[in-house]
């Protein structure tokens, strides 16, 4: 008698707890809880004390450290010129790589748009690229720009393209060079795809009215293609330079910044400023110069996308 | 206006029906176009590929014979491959990788989903301010935050641990899922849990029962797009781990396979290979899964 009733009761518990969590107030909060606590304690939590440490003096396993010193890491790195080199470089990297992966990017879409035999090998034989490990895929690049053996060289040598070999990563230019030119090889595919995608959406009783006009090709393009794929266009653009600006494996396993700290991005310049070199203040001060750029980049996006609403 | 129109038509139509001479050679010359771009574009997409390859079954003495063509092998050797499993580290870095990509992704894809779904279909205070700070979370690149991260992990004493993967690899995984899979919990139609509601289910049965099985699609995609960030991932590796037991596959390789200045070229490509290959056969399997999940955010934004 006594346990009966104790087990109904807990039947009871257990079935108005599920009616009163079958609320949308209730639930939904209790469903983005984990999610948001996780979010919040390792990039919420990371991100202030990376403020914070920007504030101080702290170098890794030095206890006398760790003294706030206001803006002192800020100022010095701007006076400092392998600083003043890395905030070039980036943005160097950064939109001189976004062009070429859009320009090469939206070809690559063109072109894969027309073929009209074995369409998704195609396809899907492009993307490796943005696929692969980038490390990895960057490590075969680091062996084709070997000094002594790079096979770019001896094509190049052979096809009489070149008179003289290039030490690709051992001069300043050509090392900025080589580290765009691996950040576009690996980008295009994801343009082109993306692009391809968007293109796809396109209906095509356009281009047949478009054709009754009279337009050619390039005209076609102009009109139509290029204003009814700009929501596309804009959103990956703004998306790669956000990656491009803050990428740090191409660089990393090319030159790890050199030569002479030519090549470094906010990214490499953090690495090696605070995890090699332990000044954990002075690296949370760089990667925090990244910031802005990301606002802009996160601003100038919600603000198309709620255009586009 | 109308009799221009007409006449223009009238124009075209027996040129379609005919077709000329300069007509069948523009098509010609801009088909041959299209083969040639798609012929430039595998070579510079795939070279890099097919060196790796060609020089991961060279022996040594072939890859160092600057008298030798580069691009093929005259005595095909397993050898670089025997060195690196049998004289390296890979094996174990593999199966770290395994563990690490594994865990992370179930981790992901299960806050991701039920994150996903309360954003895109319950009604509550903070809904679309929390849906918005995801997708900007989504934008936040890795490297902004591993230094503070490693500070963290450091505190928190979990540095040179494999768990300090499994939890981080998450941050960039839970926004990523979320963002993808409510685009597919809001293609569901409403009306699917509001019968079964009136049947008497509760929203979280409905969810889990009638929901789910639905969007089975997004979840393999968002999985499959989970476990492949958490594979290629280099730059919280690089700076949570230090000793070699604990590494990744790709940290691993770019890390400990250089020995010095010395590089073992034949080895490192084929590990480069190896390395690659969970990823190539996951990718060949899921192509249509893959390309429709990596275009969704594109196109639907």
């Amino acid at each position: 008698m006594n346990v009966s009733v104790v087990h109904s009761e807990k039947k009871n518990f257990f079935q108005s707890f599920s009616v009163w969590l079958d609320k949308d107030s209730r639930l939904g909060p209790l469903m983005i809880a984990p999610a948001a606590i996780l979010l919040i304690a390792l990039i919420g939590y990371p991100f202030l004390s990376a403020i914070y440490l920007g504030f101080t003096d702290r170098v890794i396993a030095r206890a006398e450290t760790g003294n706030f010193i206001w803006l002192k890491n800020y100022i010095e790195l701007l006076q400092d010129t392998i600083f003043q080199k890395t905030v070039v470089n980036t943005f160097n990297y950064a939109f001189t790589a976004v062009f070429f992966k859009l320009v090469l990017g939206m070809l690559m879409a063109l072109v894969l748009d027309r073929v009209t035999v074995f369409k998704n090998l195609f396809r899907g034989v492009m993307l490796l690229p943005w696929i692969m490990p980038t490390s990895l895929s960057v490590l075969g690049w680091l062996w084709m720009f070997s000094p002594q053996f790079s096979v770019l060289n001896r094509l190049l040598l052979d096809a009489g393209i070149l008179q003289e070999k290039i030490i690709w990563l051992g001069s300043p230019f050509w090392a900025m060079f080589s580290v765009q030119l691996v950040n576009i090889w690996r980008g295009i595919p994801f343009f082109g795809i993306s692009l391809l995608a968007g293109m796809q959406t396109i209906p095509q009783d356009l281009y047949e009215a478009a054709e009754i006009d009279g337009a050619n090709s390039w005209r076609k393009f102009w009109t139509i293609t290029i204003p009814l794929l700009m929501p596309v266009t804009t959103v990956v653009t703004l998306f790669s330079i956000v990656q491009t600006f803050a990428d740090f494996q191409v660089v990393y396993v090319l030159t790890r910044g050199g030569p002479v700290n030519s090549t470094h991005l906010f990214a490499t310049l953090t690495y090696q400023t605070a995890i090699l070199g332990g000044e954990l203040g002075k690296g949370a001060a760089i990667s925090l110069f990244m910031f802005p750029v990301l606002v802009i980049a996160v601003i100038l996006q919600l603000r198309y996308l709620q255009r586009q609403d | 206006m109308y009799t221009s129109r007409t006449r223009r038509r009238t124009r075209v139509e027996p040129r379609s029906r005919v077709p000329s001479r300069a007509r069948i050679l523009r098509r010609i010359i801009s088909g041959s176009g299209v083969y040639g771009g798609l012929a430039f574009f595998l070579i510079i997409m795939l070279f890099p590929f097919y060196y790796m390859l060609v020089t991961s079954i060279k022996p040594d003495a072939e890859i160092y014979d600057m008298s030798q063509f580069p691009l093929i092998v005259k005595e095909p050797t397993l050898f670089q491959y025997q060195y690196l499993l049998e004289k390296t580290h890979f094996l174990l870095w593999l199966k770290n990788s395994a563990v690490v990509a594994t865990v992370s992704t179930v981790i992901s894809l299960t806050l991701g989903t039920i994150a996903a779904y309360a954003l895109a279909r319950l009604h509550f205070k903070g809904n679309q301010p929390l849906g918005l700070s995801v997708y900007i979370t989504y934008l936040v690149p890795t490297s902004l935050l591993f230094l503070p991260l490693a500070y963290v992990i450091r505190q928190i004493g979990l540095f040179d641990n494999p768990i300090a993967l499994m939890i981080t690899y998450p941050t960039f995984l839970v926004p990523f899922c979320t963002w993808l899979l409510m685009g597919y919990f809001k293609a569901v139609p409403r009306e699917l849990e509001e019968c079964a509601m009136v049947d008497g289910c509760t929203r979280f049965h409905a969810f889990r029962a009638i929901v789910l099985p639905i969007i089975l699609p997004g979840l393999v995609s968002a999985g499959l797009f989970a476990f492949t960030l958490s594979w290629n991932e280099f730059l919280y590796a690089l700076t949570l781990t230090q000793s070699y037991a604990v590494k990744t596959l790709p940290v691993g390789i770019v890390s400990q396979l250089v020995l010095g200045d010395v590089y073992f070229w034949g080895s490192l490509m084929a590990a480069a290979i190896l390395g690659s290959v969970p990823i190539a056969i996951i990718y060949s399997f899921f192509l249509e899964y893959y390309v429709k999940g990596m275009t969704a955010g594109a196109v639907k934004g």
